[in-house]
Order: structure tokens, then sequence, then C-alpha cells
């Protein structure tokens, strides 16, 4: 018995000294397993007296306790280095670039559309989508365009046949809902339009929203707040707007609508057109089949692209359809 | 409409300084274009005149001229071809400054002392070329400060006018707008009729009332022609963008701006046997002043004598017939043309003119009378010359009628939503000319004047009442509506989610044009029938497309020529196609894959895009839209014959995909693979509800085996043997190599195929597995030849 404490510092000391698990388990094995040396000393146990033997017996546990707790402890200090190591060799340069794909994006007029969509969405107008090779029916002669108006030299338009024609804007939509439909309306008409001119400031195809409210009583000041709070909630600015006294065939009163946009050297407000609007004409009612002494609308129009470029600060009109990625890319 | 503010001024003169006028016009609805300065910045130059002249002595073609300043007389070397003595013209003194900021000094020109400049129009911005001296009126006083003299301190307005206010395309018109606007007076004119001093009369037919319904008429004798117009009246057409051209074109011109009627002058000589109004007969050949021939039609209105056409009725007139140098006796015409008989006429035949503008779009049908008075007194002034009787050949039947409008005082407040009160209506209503003749109970009875050919229905009145009561003046209310909700289908899937899915993909968005050039649109699509435009803007814009494919690989072309070389594109859009007698409209997807897979980076090698990358985003978007997307190989014409496949939902066609044929690769001049696809999105986004099956709490069994076969034998062959063998307990099958090689007998290739089978209601044992896995073994072998590969 008298080696026991020499035993039991010999047993610490080599778990103190065990390098790794592996040495550690031996070292376990060496003093705890069944042919270990404190397990060995218990079985001296035998050759003590009676008196001697749990004081004995008592020592030697708690020896073993202390080997054990000794191990224990190692044991955890060394998973916890092994761990570390793990870890060490593991790292990685977080800063090189991923696996990713690239990000591809939407067309900045798609962008315009959504964001136009969805600010009226919200106030229950449905988009309604409708042909782009047109009759002169749906185009001029129901939205109170006859043969030879004026107006229609405004328009430019790419024909077909005389009766056929590439819509010069997305009006004749609301026609045919109107002509399909029962009021109350209430819809947005997004789409691409055509027009035979082609410069600097014009493409010969772009985007509108033509809206359109047919309810009971819907009248000039409430077409002046619905611009106003969509040009308000588009460029999410307090803008000033104007209604400046306009002709359009399909609506009277006709406005076009000015947006404050800055100031000239003087001072003074410069105004910028961004739509047209007003009241829809009785005649288009007519010709839908809706009674304009029951029901009144109105109806407003813009270019999206305009929009576009007034919200995004492109310069040149003609960089939309030129599909440069370099331009694209800056829409995401 | 061009014109001096200094002229509308004298007609209607607002308390507010020229901005202001401008604002109010452009609110108003009569928009300002331009506005600009009608000379240049220039001062110290006064009224000069030529006292004596004589050749400078070292210059053939300079003068020396003696100038009196009216107070001094100065040398002044000149180099103007119609210097003469005492001719009046602009002079420069020295310490004058000329646009541009140009500073006039005494200098030396060629040894002679230069003490100023006379001035040509064009050096003082009063035109844009000019040859010699700006001619002054003789009574110009000389030292008189040119700008004062010439009251040049005035603009030109330039107002962009709606096509309905033909009533404004007179100074007359707009000064009567401008006055109800500001409820400043505006004086009118009212012309006092000239007394005939002679008995001689125009013969005038009129065989086309309907077109012509007045027509008036009046001879002056003994003009001449060699008079000048004053410089007043030709700094005012000037400035409304009128060149002068003779006395009597100026005063016919100055009539037409003054009051809105286009009026005409014809040499009496030339005008043979008589003045007829008629249509023109098929193929009537007429040159007209400006030497260009036209072939006229029945459809032409013509001012013809009795032996030949001589105008095309308010468009222009002929060559020939018109007022010239040697013209002693004219014959003035003022008609009223009926807009629809001249609508589109000038367009027709590639004109467009002061005149035809006016008539097209309406001229007050009750002016013809009044405006041959103005111009009689304006020519009498100027030419001299003995007025005689005027004559009009009316029919009454084809003029406009006299119509009234029943206004409510109700519907106004109901269109403009707001309540204005009966006393500013009226006021309104008489300021703009709009008499009321009756008064209801619920409103007024307006009647129409015959300068508005916009006004006949009550909106329109109510919009003139808006108009001049002011848009910006009115409430701003929010609309009220019904909270109606509405169903959507759940099957359908909004297109939104595929252009999400795609921009997800890594896919840009591309909007291209809808008409493409017919020859690459033949290359791509030879079958499809285009349809073409009959007014293209260019002849690479002539045809609708039939297809996306055509604007994404421009698109593409444009982007590696700028070393945009990795390109993922879609676009969504029509196609158009004819079908018979119909035009089909079909809303479709295409895309666009080339380049590298991916970007270039560290890790990954950098493979090209092949058929199989495309195919997989064209699954990942058919698993999106739950579309069970299958595909055959079939042959596109712009597709690679050996990587082209049709694409179809159950049995119905929906789209194509595949390879660029490499001979349109080449002539598009593009590098690397180039894969493509385009499916008709009316179809694909008509999907399903979903609906739950229940699925097995038992285990999954997976097993593999790999199968020799002929290479021309199709995976899709392959997996559908495989699957009819496999039984209804299969859950899964899966392809997970294909290998052709070494240790592969040639002509064949290896499939590795996984099978999963699963039981609803109890585990599958082994055994029973391997009946079931060697039943597809020996259907592949008996059915496709295959072999079992040890």
């Amino acid at each position: 018995m008298e080696n026991l404490e020499a035993l039991l510092e010999q047993g610490l000391n080599a778990v103190e000294a065990s390098a790794d698990l592996k040495q550690l388990e031996q070292v376990r094995v060496d003093y705890l397993g069944k042919k270990g040396h404190l397990t060995a000393l218990l079985k001296t146990l035998g050759q003590l007296s009676a008196e001697e033997r749990p004081a004995a017996g008592q020592r030697i546990n708690q020896a073993k306790e202390q080997v054990q707790n000794a191990i224990a402890e190692k044991k955890e200090r060394l998973e916890a280095e092994a761990m570390e190591a793990r870890l060490a060799s593991e790292s990685i340069d977080v800063t090189l670039p991923g696996r990713g794909r690239d990000a591809g994006g939407l067309h900045p007029v798609t962008r315009t559309l959504r964001r136009i969509e969805s600010i009226f969405g919200g106030a229950g107008y449905e988009v309604a989508e409708g042909p782009e090779i047109e009759d002169d029916h749906h185009n001029f002669e129901a939205l109170n365009i006859p043969p030879h108006h004026p107006a229609r030299a405004m328009h430019d338009t790419f024909y077909f046949n005389p009766g056929t024609v590439l819509r010069t804007h997305t009006s004749p939509v609301q026609i045919r809902t109107m002509e399909n439909g029962e009021p109350p309306f209430r819809m947005i008409c997004p789409g691409r339009v055509y027009r035979c001119d082609s410069d600097l400031t014009h493409t010969p195809m772009f985007h509108q929203v033509e809206g359109l409210l047919v309810d009971r009583y819907a009248s000039f000041a409430d077409l002046k707040s619905t611009i106003e709070a969509f040009l308000r909630a588009f460029f999410e600015k307090d803008l000033a707007v104007r209604f400046r006294p306009s002709y359009f065939p399909f609506t009277e009163p006709s406005a076009e609508v000015d947006i404050e946009w800055g100031r000239d050297g003087d001072g003074n407000t410069q105004w910028l057109e961004v739509m047209g609007c007003g009241v829809v004409h009785p005649h288009v009612f007519d010709n839908c089949g809706v009674d304009p002494e029951q029901w009144s609308g109105f109806a407003f129009g813009l270019g999206v692209e305009r929009l576009a470029m007034l919200r995004y600060g492109v310069t040149d009109l003609r960089q939309f359809f030129e599909n440069d990625l370099r331009f694209l890319r800056q829409f995401r | 409409m061009k014109f001096s503010e200094q002229w509308l001024r004298e007609w209607v003169n607002p308390r507010m300084n020229s901005t202001e006028l401008v604002e109010a016009i452009t609110m108003a609805g009569l928009e300002v274009d331009e506005v600009e300065p009608v000379a240049g910045d220039f001062g110290g130059v006064v009224v000069g005149e030529i006292t004596a002249i004589e050749p400078h002595p070292e210059a053939d073609k300079l003068s020396l001229c003696r100038v009196w300043d009216g107070q001094e007389t100065l040398d002044v070397v000149c180099g103007a071809p119609n210097a003469r003595s005492g001719l009046k013209a602009p002079f420069a003194r020295p310490g004058a400054s000329l646009p541009g900021g140009m500073a006039i000094e005494r200098t030396q020109v060629r040894g002679q002392t230069s003490n100023g400049m006379l001035c040509a129009e064009s050096e003082l911005q009063l035109s844009d070329a000019s040859e010699g001296l700006m001619v002054l009126a003789p009574d110009a006083e000389p030292g008189a400060d040119l700008r004062q003299w010439l009251q040049l301190d005035d603009q030109s307005l330039d107002v962009d006018l709606t096509p309905n206010r033909s009533d404004c395309l007179s100074i007359r018109g707009v000064a009567r707008d401008l006055g109800a606007l500001t409820e400043e007076p505006f004086e009118d004119l009212e012309p006092e009729p000239v007394p005939a001093a002679h008995s001689e009369i125009p013969a005038i037919r009129v065989d086309a009332a309907a077109g012509c319904p007045r027509y008036v008429g009046r001879i002056i004798r003994n003009v001449n022609v060699a008079a000048e117009a004053p410089v007043w009246m030709k700094e005012r057409l000037r400035r409304s963008g009128i060149r002068s051209i003779d006395p009597v074109v100026d005063v016919t011109n100055y009539v037409m701006l003054e009051l809105g009627q286009p009026m005409h002058a014809f040499d009496r000589a030339q005008v043979q046997g008589g003045i007829v109004v008629r249509m023109a007969s098929e193929g009537e050949k007429l040159t007209l002043l400006d030497g260009q021939e036209l072939t006229l039609g029945t459809d032409n209105l013509v001012i013809a004598d009795h032996g030949r056409p001589l105008a095309l009725a308010g468009i222009m007139g002929g060559e020939g017939s018109g007022v010239s140098g040697h013209t002693r006796d004219i014959v003035l015409e003022s008609a009223f043309f009926d807009p629809i008989a001249l609508a589109g006429k000038a367009r027709e035949h590639g004109l467009h003119t002061d005149s035809s503008h006016r008539f097209e779009r309406g001229v007050d049908w009750r002016l013809q009378r009044a405006a041959t008075e103005r111009a009689t007194a304006l020519l009498l002034a100027i030419v001299g010359g003995e007025p005689g009787e005027v004559i009009e050949v009316v029919n009454e039947q084809h003029l406009p009628k006299q119509t009234t409008v029943h206004l409510r005082e109700e519907r106004v407040s109901t269109v403009l939503g707001l309540v204005i009160d009966r006393t500013t209506i009226e006021e309104i209503l008489a300021r703009l000319g709009l008499r009321v003749v009756h008064l209801y109970r619920d409103g007024w009875k307006v009647e129409v004047p015959s300068f508005r050919f916009d006004i006949a229905l009550e909106v329109d009145l109510i919009e003139e009442i808006g108009r001049i009561y002011g848009y910006n003046r009115m409430p701003v209310t929010e609309p009220e509506g019904r909270l109606r909700l509405r169903a959507e289908p759940e099957s359908h899937r909004p297109l939104d989610r595929v252009r999400d899915h795609l921009v997800a993909l890594g896919y840009q968005e591309a909007i291209t044009y809808s008409f493409v050039a017919p020859e690459r649109q033949n290359q791509i699509t030879p079958e499809a029938e285009s349809i073409e435009l009959a007014n293209p803007i260019s002849a690479d814009m002539a045809v609708m497309r039939t297809s996306l494919w055509p604007g994404l690989l421009e698109t593409l072309a444009h982007n590696q020529k700028r070393q945009q070389n990795r390109v993922r594109l879609f676009e969504t859009g029509l196609r158009f196609e004819r079908n018979g007698q119909s035009i089909e409209q079909e809303s479709m997807l295409s895309g666009l894959l080339s380049g590298p897979v991916a970007s270039e980076n560290w890790v990954n090698g950098n493979r090209e895009v092949d058929f199989y990358d495309a195919k997989g985003d064209l699954e990942s978007l058919g698993a999106m839209l739950g579309q069970d997307l299958r595909l055959a190989a079939e042959r596109h014409p712009a597709l690679h014959p050996g990587q082209s496949a049709r694409v179809y939902v159950g049995e119905q066609p929906v789209g194509w995909i595949g390879a660029l044929h490499p001979k349109i690769q080449k002539s598009l001049d593009l590098n690397g693979n180039v894969c493509l696809y385009e499916l008709s999105l009316d179809t694909v986004l008509n999907g399903h509800v979903p609906h739950f099956k229940a699925f097995s709490k038992f285990p999954e069994v997976r097993r593999d085996l790999a199968m020799l076969v002929a290479e021309e034998t199709e995976w899709a062959a392959v997996e559908n043997v495989a699957r009819e063998a496999a039984g209804e307990l299969l859950t899964g099958l899966r392809v997970f190599d294909v290998y052709q090689g070494e240790h592969v007998k040639e002509g064949c290739r290896s499939l590795a195929l996984s099978l999963f089978w699963q039981h609803s209601e109890r585990t599958l044992g082994d055994a029973e597995v391997q009946r079931l896995l060697d039943g597809v073994t020996d259907a592949l072998s008996t059915r496709l030849g295959a072999q079992l590969r040890s």
C-alpha cells in the first residue's frame, strides 16, 4: 500500500503527459483498466486485515477517482485542442468570390411598369392588355377620331392597310374592356405602342400606360387628385403638379399634366410635361354602349420611358431599346 | 401659329409682363412652344442716310459713303452692293454693339477711315440671311434709334395649337381668348366696306358648292405692283415667320394672320372667261406656283377659269395665274372651303400650307366679306387701284348650320366637380363670344359662333368654362368607388413570376422592337408568313416579328461587339403571323444563352453553354410553373439540325429549343455557342391547382442499373420502357451517367439508371425488388436490344 501515493502521482503525471487522446486512453487502460495498476492494488486488499481493509479500499478508490477525473479533464482539453486545430486547418479566405451565378435583372421599362401597376393596383385598378395590331375602329373611330380628323396627323400611324394599324396608344384596350363589360371600371392598360417617328427624342416603339375610371360620379376634380397622388407616389416627392388645358378627341375637358422640375436661371419654376388626361368624352361612352348620362369617367395616359428617364436619370431614350448590357445591368 | 407680342397687345393688352403673358396663354391651352426676340441684342444703332457715295480707291467691291446720322455726316466704308445715295439703312456708330458682343469702333479699311458700319438685316439678327444693306422706309428719320423706330423690343411667340382651336389661327382669335382669360376688353376689328370705284365684277361660277359654300371675289384695277409693303407690315409678317413676297401677297398674308382668312389674288389678265370652282377631272394637271406639277383626281377641289385649273383650292395657287411684275388688275379671292372637302388633300400631294392648315381645321364661315374689305383697304393704301363691287356666291345649304347648345348648370358641376355660380358662367360665355340666346330653368341655350368649329356638345361648353375658370383653381377630391372583390384563377400564373424566375437564373430582360428586317426574319422563320408594314420607318424595321429570336440575336451581336461575352437574355412580347385572312398575335417568351456557363472565376472551369444548359433552365421554368415540358427531336430552320427540339405540354406543341444553326451564327458574326428557346405563354402560364396525394411512410428502395444501348436510341425511349416495366410502385427514375468511349462497344453508349420503388403499405423485400429490377432489365433488352453492363 505504501506505493499508492507514488502510483497516484505517477498516474497523474502520465495523464498530464499524454499528448493526444490515444495516449490518454492508454493511460486509462494502464491505471484503471482491468489489469491496470490501481485496479491491481484493489486486488491486494484481501491481504489486509479486516480492520485495515475499508480504509485502504477507500484510499485506493479515491486515487482511482482522482486519476479518472484527471483523465476526463485532460480529455476535454485535448478534444478542445483538436477542435481548435481542425478549425484552424479548415479556415479559408472568405473574401474570395463565391460560386454563385450572375444576377440577372428586369428591363427598366418593366421595372417602371411594375411600380405604376402597383401604385394603381393598390386602389383597385385592374391591369388589362390587348392586341398591338389594331383595327381602325378601336384605335381611332371608337375614340372619337373619325377619318380625316386632324388629330390623326398627330399620331404618325404605322399602317398595314387602310383599316389596320399598329396601335398608337393603349386606349383601344379601354374600348375593348368597356365594350365587353359593365361599368363601373377601374383599369390601367400598359403596353407597347407605335408611332412612325424616329429621332433623338422619339423611338418608333415605346410604352404607355393608359388609365380609366368610370363610375356614377367621376369628375375633373377626382382626376386631379388621382394624377397628383400618382405622380407624388411615383417620384416619392411632394411635387408641384399643374394641369394645362389641351385637346384629345377622346376626353373633354382635356389637360396636359406638368410637374415641377427644377428652376431656370431666373429662378422660375421649370415645368415638364409628363402626362395627358381628361374627362371621358360622351361619344366614347356612346361608342362603347355606356350611357353618358348615367356614368362619368376620367382617363389618363403616360409614356413609360419618359417617366423612367426622369426617375432614373437616363438621358437618351434610344438606350431603352439598344439593350446594351452595361445599360440594363444598372436597373437591378 | 407664330406672332408678335406687340401686335397681340394692340388687340388686347392685359397688365402683365411678357413672362406672365406667355404663361397665361399657355395655361389657357394655347401652349407657347418658343419665345424668341425679334432682333438680336444690339445697341447704339440708328437710322442712317447715305448722302453721297464714291468707289473705294483701293478695292473694287468697297465704296466710300457719306452717312448722315442725324447729328453729323461721317465717312463710312461699305461693301454692300445696294448702297446708293439717298438710301436709309441701319447705322452702327462707333461705340455701338452688335449681336454677339461685337463692338463698333473707328477703323481703317484699306487705308480709308470708316466711322462705323452700315448694317444688313442678318447682322442685326433680323433675318437669317440677307443680301446687302437693310433698306429702311424713305420716311425713316436719320438719327432715330433703330430699336425704337422699328419697335424691335418685341418677341415672337410660337403657339403650338391643338387641332380643335382653329379659331386661334389669327391674332384676333388669340386676342379674344386672352381677353376672356384676363377679363381685359379686346378691341375687335370691324372692317369698313370700301365703296366700289367701278362696276366691273368677276364672273364666278361655283360648280362644287358642297366644297365651297361661299366664294367672295372682287376686282381691283390698276394696282402698282412695284410698290412695297410698309416696313411695319413686313415686320409683322417677319415676326410671324412669313417672308415678304410682293405687296399683294403680303397683304393677303397679313389679313390671314390678322383675321384668320386665307386669301388669294389672281392676275385678272390670266383668268380666261371667268372663275369656276369645281372638282378636278381625273388626271388633270396643275403646276403650282412652286413649280411642282400635280396630277389631280376627282376629289380635288380647284379654282379654274374657263380653260384650265388656276389653283388647288384652299391649298396653293397655280403657276402663271398669280400676281407678277406685269400685273395691272387683280381678282381677290376670299372663300370658305369645307373642312371635310379639304381634309387630307394637301397631305396627299405632299403639301402643307398656311392656307390648307387653316381650311382643314375650319375658317370662320362668316368672315369672307369682311376679310375682302380689310384686304381691299390695305391694298389701296399700298398699291393703289380702283376697287369694284364685292361679289359673293353663297350656297346656304352647304354652309355650316347655325347651332345652339343646351348647357345645364348641374352638368357643369358634375363634370368639373365644383359649383360655379351662374353669373361667372354667363360672363365666361360672353367673353368667349358664346351668346346666350335663351334661358332655361336648368341652364342656358348658347349659340355657337361661326369661328368655333369645336363646339357642338354640352361638354364642349363645360370645357370652355373650366378652361377659362382655370384648371388649377379647381378643387382636388378623391374619387369614390365600390370595393368589389375580384376572382383570380389560381391556375393562371402571372407573367411576372416567369420574369422573376429567369432573373434569378441570371437572365437579363431585353425589350426589342416588334418590327425587324425581313431578310433576318426569313432566315430564322422562313415558313412563317410575315406581316409587312405599309409605311415602315426603315428597311430593317419593315416586317412584324414572327419570333422574338431575331431581336435577341441582334442584341447578342450588339453586346458581343462591346466585349460582353457571357450573355443571358430573355424577352416577352407578341409575335405576329398572318394566318389566311386573320392576323395572329401570340404572347411569347424567348430566352438566349451564350458564352461561358459562369463568369470567369477561380473555382470552376469555364465551360461554354450548351443545349443542356438551355434545357435545364427551361425545365426549371417548367417546374416553377407546374408544367411537364416534353421535348421531341424535331428540326427548326434556325436551329442546329442535330440539336433542335420542339417543346410540348401533353400533345400540344408550345415552343422550340436548340442551338443556333451555325450558318445563321456565321451570318450574324456571333462567337461561341448560342442556345435559344421560345415558348407560347398562353399555354404554359395556364397551370393547375395542386391536389394533395398521400405519401408512403415506408422506406423507398433504390437500385442502379447500367445498360448498353445503341447510340441512336434516345433516352426518352429507354425511360418509357423502363417506367412501363417498373410497375406502379416506381416512384423515381433517373439517369446518372451517360458514357461512350473506351470499354464501350463502338456504336453504343452506356446509360446508368437509378430506379426507386416504394409501397404504400409495407416495406418492400429484397427478392421483390430484384424481380422488379429484372423485369426492367428484360424489357430493355427485349424491346430495345439493350445489354446489361457487367
